[in-house]
């Protein structure tokens, strides 16, 4: 059995391969510099590192959706927003 | 907080892992996939970018059934907690009685979603059914196969007869765990009935109502058999919810791009909303 009923194309290939290369070097991060205990953050939530990647990942994407629907530039503007609002979910949430 | 050293349980959840992975994460990235892309068949595939995002995002059809949606879960919800946590109230706290109870209000639940929309199909047919019927009979001008108001008040009577039982059961274990010596208290200062359920039984009750309304948002959010065996999501498109919108569009129109899209905008939703929910629920039992 081929993989070819999946469809693969170069960008989502990618877009998969930058969310393993992500979990995998958090992996790394934790192995190198422990500090994934839970903190409290500016929402007063008790976040580890893995939480504020989901909650940077799961922003993003809405964050994209919502360039789709509002905006009309190019998509990188939106993956630039993304970029920033994660580095600030990771410094305070 | 302390944190965990010792990490190696988690090569016990391995298997579960690799379930998930063909059961779930596979086809996941396979919908990713399909949603960039347009194809006529054959599996021949053609990059459309993120087109199809674009236009579910702007359509007024999709705008159309998430509201319907977003209408249904509300009203069910807003009709469901109270009146389970009222049914619940009711019942016998222990004996006989409690025991009848408890199995009348798990039946509903014990019955498949197809069977409970052919049920309330044929109950409320206005020329057979006894609902359709006797609301005629009554002078009521009722046909859900024909009036939008009276398909939307069938389904929403069909998901409260369904799922009310699964908010008192839970509504009526929170209950349960309540010390009687928090009722013998409330006694003696000669606490109001009202002021027992408001100071007592409701902020005991507090996980499991959150539990029960993430249960029934996310149900009722994802809810497909039942109103389309009632209605097929008509009358015209009256109660074509969200996901009776996503298989007409994958499977009736065979737009597998649209559907995609669809599904990877309603997934982010339904994840959001978990999480928001586990979040709650972790944040209360730390309390």
């Amino acid at each position: 059995m081929g993989l070819s009923w999946m469809a693969w194309t170069w960008e989502t290939a990618t877009f998969f391969g930058v969310i393993a290369l992500l979990l995998a070097g958090m992996t790394l991060w934790e192995i190198k510099q422990p500090g994934g205990a839970p903190r409290h953050g500016v929402l007063g939530l008790d976040t580890t590192r893995g939480d504020r990647l989901f909650i940077s990942l799961l922003g993003s994407a809405f964050i994209h959706l919502g360039w789709l629907a509002l905006a009309a530039g190019p998509l990188w503007w939106a993956l630039g927003l993304s970029l920033v609002y994660s580095v600030l979910v990771f410094r305070y949430v | 907080m302390e944190k965990t050293l010792n990490n190696k349980a988690w090569f016990m959840v391995l298997p579960v892992l690799f379930i998930v992975a063909l059961n779930a994460i596979v086809p996941l990235m396979t919908v990713v996939n399909y949603s960039v892309q347009d194809t006529f068949g054959n599996n021949v595939f053609f990059f459309e970018g993120t087109r199809w995002f674009t236009e579910v995002l702007h359509s007024g059809r999709f705008h159309a059934s998430l509201q319907r949606q977003f209408l249904f879960t509300f009203t069910i919800l807003v009709i469901e907690i109270p009146l389970g946590v009222a049914i619940a109230l009711t019942m016998p706290r222990r004996g006989f009685w409690a025991s009848v109870c408890l199995v009348l209000m798990a039946l509903p639940l014990l019955i498949p979603w197809n069977v409970v929309g052919a049920m309330w199909n044929i109950y409320a047919l206005p020329d057979i059914g006894l609902l359709g019927y006797g609301l005629n009979w009554l002078g009521f001008n009722y046909d859900y196969t024909q009036q939008p108001t009276a398909a939307w008040f069938t389904v929403i009577l069909m998901d409260v007869w369904h799922w009310t039982s699964l908010v008192v059961l839970l509504a009526y274990a929170g209950l349960r765990s309540i010390d009687d010596n928090y009722y013998r208290a409330a006694q003696i200062d000669g606490a109001s009935r009202w002021a027992v359920f408001r100071h007592i039984q409701l902020p005991k009750m507090k996980h499991v109502l959150t539990i029960a309304i993430l249960l029934r948002f996310m149900d009722s959010f994802m809810i497909y058999t039942e109103p389309f065996v009632l209605t097929g999501g008509g009358p015209g498109n009256a109660t074509t919810v969200l996901s009776i919108d996503l298989v007409k569009a994958a499977l009736g129109e065979f737009n597998l791009g649209v559907a995609a899209a669809m599904s990877i905008i309603y997934f982010l939703m339904t994840l959001l909303v978990c999480w928001l929910f586990y979040t709650i629920i972790m944040q209360g039992e730390k309390e």
